[in-house]
């Protein structure tokens, strides 16, 4: 089986975020990255599925240099190859423009699944993966729990709200986006790290890919989250402000 | 191109169907988008069998309601929701379509965007009229940033609206003339082939109910840490809660899960330990009447929405705070 993982760079959770003059972004020069994690889940799911039943696992990711550091990382944890499509110009782009760009290098690789994460932790749409599955031509299933492949067609489990769930059955080739937390993340072993530095990463230029669109949907202005409570910040040393909130929780909240 | 559509949401339990509540709070979100910009409001709703439903749409205040009907959309796929909502878009031109951000919408909306070549502004949390025309506020990087965005395409803007951000009581009721939408819809179209919805297991704890919840998230590092967390739970008599990440670790079983993919609560207080407050979480717990974040991030969401918060060290402030509940349940 031929597996393609599309992969997103995004900086570390926790990280503290400063807005960017024109307060149409933030500053990323402060910030390190990491591997989206959703997208690692789903880098998971097609190594467990490789291992099944045998076959490639190819990395795709878009991104500017600074995404070399997340493809090896991936390589090391056991993908096979991976295609770096280095672009600069993603903050001005919309979710269309990165999908097609993504499915048109994914094509090129005709492959039997697109895995990816369900959502991004930066911008968080959620829809990239769909909107890929769209432009190729081939169905889709998302926020997927389990993946069963037989033969050409792929039974999922996907999550519905309030603890249900569905299996779906589609042919190949198809798209799942994947849900944190469907199995256990690996660790890159010394050898992954080792081998990877051989594994081939082709780099090709992303403007080459799709003709560039101007964005349907763009961002006009990125600030702090209003605050919907005043906050009753509560100071001291651990034990005076446990004191206190224990006085809040029995006098003001009355839970005790 | 005018006028604003509100797909609403319907799901088939035990052979009837039923609305999604998240509906209504579109519909609201809807009700208000169109005053404000002079246009007339429409809403969908798309399955098969939906008689029943029709009373509840016929009582809205709305210029007009569809029944987009076909036995292929008696099952949920993607492809046959995508196609009936294109052909039914299609023909009414709306300048606006808003959705709830429901899982299935999640699922064939970005399709259907994709198809009138646009993306959907998916999960806002408000809508304000800005120089004419109405900017939708979404947040990013996990609710750290909020993020006014603007469709600037020609065509239809595709809009979801996060849970809780419109009121559902906020609806204005009146009548609507009512309209049956077959599309062309045909077996060959759906590659997809959907099973019965089902539960994995009885749930046996009802976080629903419980008036006191202490929640535990990511800040605990390791499994071997949720003790700290319980015991402070046991200390106050409150139920023991987590964010995700902790259920998806096995930490805390599944039925602990507060949030848009577990439970929903509204505890007389919420207390979030080493919780960031993302706003998959948030949906979960803003119904609480008090809530207090005890985490070492003062820049961290959760203080977006919380009364009283310690900023500190959890593997300090829990323990003590345990020390003082007992403390002050005994004096």
């Amino acid at each position: 089986m031929k597996i393609i993982t599309a992969i997103k760079q995004v900086p570390v959770r926790d990280s503290s975020v400063h807005i960017a003059a024109g307060a149409k972004w933030y500053d990323e020069g402060d910030l390190s990255f990491e591997i989206n994690e959703p997208d690692a889940y789903a880098l998971e799911e097609a190594l467990l599925l490789k291992e099944k039943h045998g076959g490639e696992v190819i990395v795709l990711c878009a991104g500017p240099e600074r995404a070399s550091q997340t493809i090896r990382e991936a390589l090391a944890k056991g993908a096979d190859r991976a295609i770096h499509l280095e672009c600069d110009d993603l903050a001005g782009m919309d979710t269309l423009g990165v999908a097609h760009r993504l499915a048109a290098a994914a094509a090129s690789e005709k492959p039997d699944l697109i895995l990816t994460g369900l959502q991004s932790d930066d911008l968080g749409l959620g829809q990239t993966g769909v909107v890929m599955a769209e432009i190729l031509g081939i169905p889709h299933a998302t926020i997927v729990m389990e993946v069963k492949a037989e033969g050409n067609s792929i039974h999922v489990k996907r999550e519905l709200e309030d603890g249900w769930f569905q299996w779906v059955e589609m042919p190949l080739p198809a798209l799942l986006t994947i849900q944190s937390g469907i199995s256990k993340l690996r660790y890159a072993t010394l050898m992954g790290i080792k081998k990877a530095k051989t594994r081939e990463v082709r780099r090709v230029a992303g403007a080459s890919l799709a003709a560039a669109t101007a964005p349907a949907i763009s961002i006009e202005r990125i600030y702090p989250p209003p605050k919907r409570k005043e906050t009753q910040l509560i100071k001291g040393s651990p034990a005076e402000a446990a004191t206190r909130m224990a006085e809040i929780l029995k006098y003001e909240v009355r839970v005790i | 191109m005018n006028g604003v559509l509100v797909i609403l949401e319907q799901r088939f339990r035990n052979g009837i169907p039923a609305w999604i509540g998240m509906s209504w709070e579109a519909l609201a979100a809807g009700q208000e988008l169109a005053a404000n910009l002079g246009q007339p409001l429409m809403a969908a709703v798309a399955g098969d069998q939906l008689d029943r439903l029709k009373p509840d749409l016929a009582s809205k205040k709305l210029a007009q309601a569809y029944v987009v009907h076909h036995p292929l959309l008696c099952r949920y796929t993607p492809d046959g929701f995508t196609a009936a909502h294109e052909e039914l878009i299609r023909r009414l031109e709306p300048s606006y379509v808003l959705f709830p951000h429901t899982y299935r919408v999640r699922d064939f909306a970005p399709s259907l965007a994709t198809r009138f070549g646009t993306v959907l502004i998916a999960d806002v949390v408000g809508i304000h009229m800005e120089g004419g025309g109405p900017v939708f506020v979404r947040q990013l990087l996990q609710g750290k940033l909020n993020a006014d965005y603007r469709h600037v395409a020609g065509g239809p803007c595709f809009v979801s609206v996060q849970a809780g951000a419109f009121r559902a009581d906020a609806l204005e009721a009146g009548t609507a003339p009512l309209e049956t939408f077959e599309p062309a819809l045909e077996a060959s179209q759906i590659r997809t082939r959907p099973g019965e919805p089902f539960r994995q297991s009885a749930q046996t704890v009802d976080l629903s109910s419980a008036a006191v919840i202490v929640s535990v998230g990511r800040g605990i590092k390791e499994k071997e840490n949720i003790p700290i967390v319980a015991e402070f739970a046991e200390a106050l008599g409150a139920e023991l809660a987590a964010s995700r990440p902790i259920c998806d670790n096995g930490w805390l079983p599944m039925e602990r899960q507060v949030g848009s993919s577990g439970q929903t609560v509204s505890p007389k207080v919420y207390i979030a330990v080493g919780i960031s407050g993302a706003i998959q979480h948030l949906v979960g717990m803003k119904g609480s009447k008090a809530v207090i974040a005890i985490n070492k991030d003062e820049n961290a969401p959760i203080f977006e929405v919380a009364d009283y918060g310690i900023v500190g060290d959890l593997f300090e402030v829990v323990p003590a705070l345990t020390a003082a509940v007992k403390k002050a349940r005994s004096g």
